[in-house]
């Protein structure tokens, strides 16, 4: 394997605490180390930034309602699609890409590692075939259990040892990542046309509260010890006054506290919390909540979130809340696809268009970044846009930008039609707070990939960790002129490798690498109840045999690198 | 205003997609720098030059260059695509996306089209002499924003969904037409002189029909609603008034609900 | 000495049933007996075994003869015709996996060709309608444990789709549906009394070539509004009646196929109708669902679309890819010339397009990949059959509601005989070279 010594950058690295210093990065073996030979071939990053692989918590980027997105959208495709060139795969969708394009993006502005935000656990196939067709970054997925007839079953029994046992059995049979939740017991309502818009709502015919769902779910995650926490979509997303119930499942999390191996500190991981912060009763009074939820994040160290920012384009939102789309298409009136899944979830997709011309988009574009702005603890906070929900992931240079940039912000928010509204009703035009690049490396970088349990591996640059690295060509020395550099900076960098690869020179890719899958191998004890329940449902419920569920042969997953999780002495 | 006359010179084996023969690709360009633009055969990128004899230079912008397409462009597809402004003449039959996403100018077939015409259409006028294909001032694929400027004008037949998605503009038919009119439109106005078949403002939320001649089989959400003496393309008559598509969604405007119009001449 | 083969899965139609039960020979060679499986499915299984199997490549000669060739010759012919041709057309697709159809795929790129699945004739105008309105839809297993209302619109499932109703739709004891068919309400919308209709609690026998008109008179019904005496054929107090059975129900479905998809309306009837169901869900729980036909043309689109970005007719002459069925489809790209070779795999065009289409295959370098002699392998110039799939060899494949499921090997091919996935990788490798391509 080559060598690699990166000189001269300026490093940011919240792992070792580098807030900009001028340092070499060395790379051997696909590791970072401490020094190399002098056959090492050099990489001048004089005057340039030089962090670690950025990391994807929460994108909607490989499955069932992903593609049902890509076929049901021609349109996202026309006039813009990117030719084959050289090795580059052709590749089109500009709010849902294929999977080529996906990972060609991603590698270009220094993403090196993303989580598939939710997978229903029968389409598991589905997923790693796309996760297999995305070069060059390592992907990871999280099984949806929120809606389980398994999990909803051995909760209301409070039988939290045998939730614990199916979890490590399905993480296993579909090589997921975490537990993710999403609208708990709200979408099995859907699937009789109902809903749970707040934690007491019981679930038709299961008789058990999202809140029970959440706090069992969180005492089975530490009970196996799994790196990353409880993966949540709370109930009630989207609609004005959300924000309580927010806090209601926030609440959830008091009293528990992080067991695992990995250095994870939290026991409950809030997703695209800006659509989860809104106040008002209704869409003329809808105002800004963001306050309220990050004071209640601020003093609780067991929880992290990501913002879920608006970016203002024409987008397509993509969900396991299923009733939460077909809300949406009945205010949008735009195309409305939907999936339930047998015994385990479902999911909508509806497109949508944040417009800077509706008050309403600009406001949620507000709480995006007040939200980020808010919250103190930059390592508990991490930059993403619920891709392709809040917008298209492709954007993030755009919101850092706007993170960075004060100026950039105002500009925005001068070009709204309906300003007025978007200052009274958010903060937005009293927060002159600009994130700096250690705190930007601490929210796409060593944040995010300690909250998955993944902080020995990636998210920094210390020796021993794997090579991911970026460069881009931003001069932290230098005074920004237009906060546009910004944004082009970190659209494309100058260097990025990745496990010690380099995939992009100059901004462009210049090798597939050799990604890998990533999944927990967690082994749990013996339960000779949940195996025979598992036998029983799919004999009686499941529209495919056990055998063919657990089917998930070398050709899914050809590059599988599995975190193990001994659960078994617990 | 600058004229370019090309002349098919050399058929292709297959189809030529001709994106280039447009007033806002010519402009401010010689004739030798015209020959030079991409024209595609299949997979195989060429030139213009190659198929084409081109004489006379553009105007400096797209407003000031008109073209004339002689020869037989039966198999040329994508002529006056996106064109904003100027003129474009095709001096008998083409294939497909006439005059497709146009924006403006002006557009004269003097023959047929085949499908996809004036697809999503914003602005400018395409005049067809003779009949149309399917999908005339349609959207694309999956767009639920179709043709929503602009007038076109076809002195022949129209095929089958045109229409499709329509959001505004104007459309006159001389002729018959297939299949589909304005489905899922939400504004817009077509009037077609001819007869009509079947499935006439299905799924429609909005906009107006005329129909002068005959409809086979009316949609059963068009609820009749009396009778008007209308002046419709110069010509005056008793109009049958039809509102729909009951079985669709529609707006209020003033505690009024907003139903797509179908006069019917009686 | 023989050995059972469980949680087969059927490589036949979309209905992908996964319970079938093989027992092969010891060695693995001998393909005997097959249990759970339709009637269509058994046959599926059993054919492979027959003692006429064409097991080399034929080229076609001048004098009208076939001549046997090696594969490594087929690879060269077929990689010689997609590299040179200026537009070729790669269609099919169905009947093989994905991992084939991604290989497919690469070659596409490489040569800029179109690509094309049986959905072109089939349920592409299902795509279209689901482009223009969406998909409210489920899995198998909601049906199963929930519906209580079961529609057939235009298919007959007793014929084409035979262990559907028993596995999914009418008889199963669900979670929620423990009396089976006495759970639910049975509707057929078809012009004939075909088998499926003759379960039906109510048979609708439509006028041919009027879905669009009665799924339209269903939503006037829904709102309440006013209907002509008779729409279709059917009085308005049925449509009415009908409308009312809908709504009344806990979970419905609508199960459609060829009867609308490909009948006069075409990808508006499909329009419609989700729009009645989309209508529905504001009063009950109601979902849609096309019955696919081959066995993997779901996983085509879906392989199709995670790629390139879209689910059939995909042409990829300019680099990158467009899609607009009328232009980039297949019977459209044969009947107007548009296109100098043909390759055509997991599928029989020439036994299911119209005539003026098939002549062109027949005029143009065309190879057929199929196991079988069939009307494309017989107007083609190049046949080269490969291993069955899902018999002799694996593979994902995509059920008629998307579920992935891993087909397994049962039995071994005939000596020598390369799967669709060799032979492909073959010839992708062979263009590569001659692009001059890594």
């Amino acid at each position: 394997m080559s060598e690699y010594i990166i000189k001269n950058g300026n490093v940011f690295d919240p792992v070792q605490g580098i807030k900009g210093d001028k340092a070499d990065i060395a790379i051997k073996a696909g590791k970072i180390v401490d020094k190399v030979g002098s056959g090492a071939k050099v990489i001048d990053a004089k005057g340039k930034t030089v962090m670690a692989g950025a990391v994807e918590i929460h994108a909607h980027i490989a499955g069932p309602k992903v593609n049902m997105g890509r076929i049901y959208r021609p349109e996202d495709k026309l006039f813009t699609c990117t030719p084959t060139k050289g090795m580059e795969r052709m590749g089109g969708g500009a709010s849902i890409p294929t999977t080529f394009k996906t990972g060609y993006e991603y590698a270009k502005m220094g993403y090196t590692t993303a989580m598939e935000a939710a997978m229903p656990p029968l389409f598991s196939r589905h997923v790693h075939e796309e996760i297999r067709d995305t070069p060059i970054i390592d992907e990871g997925a999280f099984p949806v259990f929120g809606n389980n007839w398994f999990v909803l079953e051995y909760l209301k029994n409070k039988e939290v040892e045998n939730t614990a046992a199916y979890i490590a059995w399905l993480i296993r049979a579909t090589k997921g990542y975490a537990v993710k939740v999403v609208n708990p017991g709200g979408t099995e309502a859907w699937a009789w046309g109902l809903n749970c818009l707040s934690v007491n709502d019981p679930v038709p015919y299961f008789d058990i509260t999202p809140a029970e769902i959440v706090t069992g779910l969180i005492e089975a995650n530490e009970y196996l010890g799994l790196p990353h926490s409880l993966h949540i979509h709370p109930n009630n997303l989207g609609n004005p006054g959300c924000y309580e119930t927010t806090l209601d499942t926030l609440r959830l999390t008091e009293g528990y506290k992080a067991k695992n191996k990995f250095g994870r500190e939290q026991v409950m991981h809030l997703t695209h919390t800006q659509f989860h912060s809104y106040g008002g009763t209704n869409w003329g009074d809808f105002e800004s909540k963001a306050k309220e939820v990050t004071d209640y994040v601020n003093k609780s160290k067991n929880i992290t979130i990501d913002t879920g920012n608006v970016t203002l384009d024409e987008t397509t939102t993509m969900t396991a809340d299923g009733p939460f789309e077909h809300h949406l298409t009945g205010l949008n009136h735009l195309k409305w696809a939907n999936i339930d899944v047998e015994l385990e979830t479902g999911s909508g997709v509806v497109p949508y268009i944040y417009s800077p011309n509706i008050s309403v988009c600009a406001i949620q574009w507000a709480i995006g970044l007040e939200v980020a702005l808010m919250m103190k603890d930059p390592m508990r906070c991490y930059i993403t846009t619920d891709h392709p929900n809040a917008g298209p992931f492709t954007r993030y240079p755009r919101v850092i930008k706007w993170l960075m940039s004060a100026k950039a912000r105002e500009a925005q928010v001068n070009a709204f039609k309906h300003k007025d509204k978007v200052l009274s009703q958010t903060s937005i035009g009293t927060l002159d707070r600009e994130i700096s690049l250690y705190e930007l490396a601490q929210m796409t970088r060593a944040g995010p990939a300690k909250s998955l349990g993944l902080a020995s591996m990636c998210g920094g640059l210390k020796p021993g960790m794997d090579a991911d690295v970026a460069v881009y060509n931003f001069n932290p020395d230098k005074p920004v002129a237009n906060p546009d550099d910004i944004e082009k900076a970190f659209s494309r960098c100058a260097h990025v490798f990745k496990s010690g690869v380099e995939v992009v020179t100059n901004g462009e890719i210049v090798s597939n690498g050799h990604k890998r899958t990533l999944w927990v191998n967690v082994k749990a004890k013996e339960n000779p109840q949940v195996m025979r329940d598992i036998n029983e449902k799919f004999l009686k419920y499941y529209s495919m045999t056990q055998a063919n569920y657990e089917s998930l042969g070398h050709h899914f997953v050809p590059n599988p690198f599995a975190v193990e999780v001994d659960a078994t002495q617990g | 205003m600058e004229t370019v006359t090309i002349t098919m010179k050399n058929l292709p084996a297959l189809y030529l997609e001709a994106d280039n023969v447009s007033p806002d690709a010519f402009a401010g360009k010689t004739a030798a720098q015209i020959g030079d633009l991409h024209v595609y055969e299949g997979n195989v990128t060429s030139t213009l030059g190659k198929y084409f004899e081109i004489s006379g230079n553009a105007g400096a912008t797209a407003a000031d260059t008109k073209i004339i397409v002689k020869g037989d462009v039966k198999k040329v597809k994508y002529l006056g695509f996106k064109m904003s402004a100027g003129e474009l003449v095709v001096e008998g039959n083409t294939d497909q996306y006439a005059g497709g996403w146009m924006k403006g100018g002006k557009m004269l077939v003097k023959g047929n089209v085949e499908a996809f015409a004036g697809t999503a259409m914003k602005g400018g006028e395409l005049t067809i002499e003779g009949n149309a294909g399917n999908y005339l001032g349609a959207a694309y694929r999956g767009d639920w924003r179709g043709m929503s400027g602009g007038k076109i004008l076809v002195k022949g037949n129209a095929g089958s969904d045109i229409g499709m998605y329509m959001l505004g503009g104007e459309m006159i038919i001389n002729g018959n037409v297939d299949v589909h009119v304005c489905t899922h439109a939400e504004g817009g106005k077509v009037i077609i002189k001819g007869n009509a078949k079947t499935k006439v403002g299905g799924q429609m939320v909005d906009g107006t029909i005329y129909v002068f001649g005959t409809i086979d089989v009316m949609m059963p959400g068009f609820k009749p609603a009396g009778e008007l003496e209308l002046e419709v393309e110069g010509v005056k008559a008793k109009f049958a008034h039809y509102i729909g598509d009951t079985g669709e969604r529609h707006k209020k405007k003033k505690g009024q609900v907003v139903y797509g119009n179908l006069y019917k001449k009686i | 000495m023989t050995k059972t083969v469980t949680d087969v899965i059927c490589p036949f139609c979309g209905t992908l049933c996964d319970d079938l039960e093989v027992v092969v020979s010891d060695d693995g060679k001998q393909l005997l007996e097959v249990y759970n499986a339709c009637v269509i499915g058994t046959e599926k299984f059993l054919h492979s075994q027959s003692k006429d199997r064409v097991t080399r490549p034929r080229l076609h000669q001048d004098d009208g003869t076939w001549k046997e060739i090696s594969y490594d010759e087929a690879v060269e012919y077929s990689a010689q015709m997609l590299a040179k041709a200026k537009k070729p057309l790669m269609f099919g697709w169905s009947s093989t996996n994905c991992e084939a159809q991604s290989v497919g795929n690469e070659i596409a790129e490489l040569t800029r060709a179109c690509c094309d699945n049986t959905a072109a004739t089939c349920h592409g105008t299902s795509l279209i309608a689901i482009q223009d309105i969406g998909l409210p839809s489920c899995t198998l297993g909601e049906i199963k444990n929930r519906a209580d209302r079961v529609i057939f619109w235009g298919c007959n499932p007793a014929h084409a789709h035979p262990r559907h109703m028993s596995r999914y739709s009418i008889f199963p004891r669900g979670f929620f549906t423990s009396k089976g068919q006495m759970s639910r309400k049975m509707v057929v919308v078809d012009p004939r009394v075909t088998d499926t209709a003759k379960m039906a609690d109510v048979h609708l026998q439509i006028e041919q070539g009027k879905d669009y008109e009665l799924l339209n008179a269903l939503r006037v019904a829904f709102k309440g509004e006013w209907l002509p005496d008779v729409v279709a054929g059917i009085p308005k107090e049925k449509i009415r009646e009908v409308a009312d059975m809908m709504k009344s129900g806990r979970f419905g479905i609508i199960f459609f196929g060829m009867g609308v998809t490909q009948s006069l309306g075409k990808n508006h009837n499909i329009d419609e109708a989700i729009a009645v169901t989309k209508d529905l869900n504001e009063y009950t729980k109601f979902s849609i669902m096309p019955m696919r036909g081959h066995y993997n043309v779901t996983g085509s689109g879906e392989v199709f679309a995670w790629q390139f970005g879209f689910p059939y007719s995909v042409d990829l002459t300019r680099g990158f890819a467009r899609y607009n069925p009328g232009d980039t489809s297949t019977i459209d790209l044969l009947v107007r010339g548009e296109v100098d070779a043909m390759f055509t795999i997991g599928s029989d065009p020439g036994a299911h397009f119209p005539i003026s289409a098939v002549q062109q295959i027949a005029k143009v370098p065309s190879v057929c990949v199929d196991p079988h002699l069939t009307p494309t392998t017989g107007v083609s110039k190049l046949h080269v059959p490969v291993a069955f799939n899902g018999v002799e060899v694996g593979g994902n494949c995509y059920r008629m509601d998307n579920v992935p499921i891993d087909c397994r090997k049962v039995v071994e091919p005939p000596e020598g005989m390369l799967t669709d996935e060799q032979f492909l990788i073959k010839v992708r490798d062979r263009v590569r070279q001659l692009k001059g391509v890594a």
